[in-house]
């Protein structure tokens, strides 16, 4: 438990060391908020009912942008090797970053998207629901993400080969989180989609270890 | 304390050797010697478990190669794993924790390796030599009896050499055992085991 505490608190200073992670984040989710009504025409009726869809999208997207500094880094630099020999499996090293990045970018995105969300015209009074269910999302998109980090791990170009494998393993999570907002909108109760949500989570927890250790022995040899 | 037998291992298409074994006891440094591409630094990353031979088998006295792995084993390539926009304070902070050490073992270890210095420059600012000495602080704060090291002595000057020759040899004394792949003489070893390419 010591040692995850050690490389988790290493992984929040690496996120913020070198050009601010999350502050990148948040300004590209931020900056797509405002790009899409401009290239939608400026008409903020149309956006309203799509405004959770695109809330969701561009926090997707956003989620994507520091994920290539998740392990190929440490695998350039040696780092990974050292953190191999360390005393926890390599599974919980694959949990404790994806929960690192969850906190450095995931959280900051989430507390951005009720922002970005009442700009693009969703009611205020769905802010705290947009947090919660960008909460929740955002570490869905850590997970998988970091299974995509470690499946892309020393290829050339991997931040492209990232967001090619990661982006169709986000359709759920934003099916799911722009369902929560429409429904909420819409009058009903969002927790359904937000029970899905959850799941797609809990899914993402259990797989991601392993597949992303197994990925990570892989591109050692 | 480590025992290699019948070890078969390619790299892509290329057999780098085949049957090689090879024993390590207790307080014995072996170098191991070759030409560039003989499969030293392969061999120790297959002891180190990050390579998965094509045969043979490699095995630790009293515990399961993963777990001895984990447990009992430095290794020590030629990347430092060293993060260059961190202090160097919190670098070897973290290598040496992470494998175990405690707060004093890390300030002993600093003390000896005369970086204090240099523990508060980003570890971009350093050279060469400092990043290696600044690597080896895991090595002394995080006592484990089996190094893997990578040409350890390759960035350091003469008087480095012969301090970290030192520390070898008391890591020697205290029943350790260290494996190094090394171009120039490792001072402290025992004997040498030469990798042919092709072999």
């Amino acid at each position: 438990m010591r040692a995850l505490l050690i490389l988790w608190r290493r992984e929040l200073a690496l996120a913020w060391s070198g050009g601010g992670g999350p502050l990148l984040a948040c300004g590209f989710f931020l900056c797509l908020t405002v790009l899409v009504p401009l290239a939608a025409g400026g008409d903020p009726a149309g956006l309203k009912p799509v405004a959770g869809g695109i809330a969701w999208l561009a926090l997707a997207l956003s989620s994507i942008l520091s994920l290539e500094r998740l392990f190929e880094r440490d695998l350039e630099d040696g780092a990974l090797d050292l953190i191999a020999l360390g005393p926890v499996p390599l599974e919980l090293v694959v949990i404790a970053k994806a929960k690192a990045q969850w906190l450095a970018i995931g959280v900051p995105l989430a507390l951005t998207a009720p922002v970005a969300a009442i700009t693009l015209g969703l009611p205020p009074e769905q802010a705290p629901l947009v947090a919660v269910s960008a909460l929740i999302g955002a570490l869905g998109f850590a997970l998988t993400g970091a299974l995509g980090a470690a499946l892309a791990l020393g290829s050339k170009r991997g931040g492209l080969l990232i967001a090619v494998v990661v982006l169709p393993l986000f359709i759920p999570p934003v099916v799911f989180g722009a369902g929560a907002l429409e429904r909420a909108v819409s009058g009903l109760s969002p927790a359904p989609a937000l029970a899905l949500l959850a799941a797609y989570v809990l899914f993402a927890a259990v797989v991601t270890p392993f597949a992303g250790a197994a990925a990570i022995r892989n591109a050692q040899g | 304390m480590l025992s290699v037998a019948d070890l078969t291992l390619s790299r892509g298409e290329r057999v780098l050797f085949r049957d090689l074994s090879l024993s390590l006891a207790a307080g014995e440094a072996v170098a191991l010697t070759g030409a560039n591409g003989a499969g030293k630094t392969s061999l120790l990353r297959a002891l180190a478990g990050f390579l998965r031979p094509d045969a043979g088998t490699i095995a630790f006295a009293d515990a399961d190669p993963a777990e001895a792995q984990r447990r009992h084993l430095h290794w020590l390539g030629h990347l430092d794993g060293l993060k260059g926009a961190r202090r160097a304070r919190d670098e070897l902070a973290f290598q040496a924790q992470w494998l175990g050490a405690d707060a004093d073992g890390i300030a002993a270890a600093v003390d000896v390796l005369a970086l204090d210095p240099l523990a508060d420059l980003e570890v971009r600012q350093l050279s060469a030599g400092q990043r290696r000495r600044l690597a080896f602080v895991r090595l002394i704060a995080a006592p484990r009896p089996i190094w893997l090291l990578d040409e350890p002595f390759a960035p350091l000057d003469a008087r480095w050499r012969a301090a970290l020759g030192v520390l070898m040899q008391a890591h020697l004394d205290k029943g350790g055992a260290i494996l190094a792949a090394v171009h120039d003489p490792l001072p402290v070893a025992s004997r040498a085991v030469e990798l042919g390419a092709g072999r």
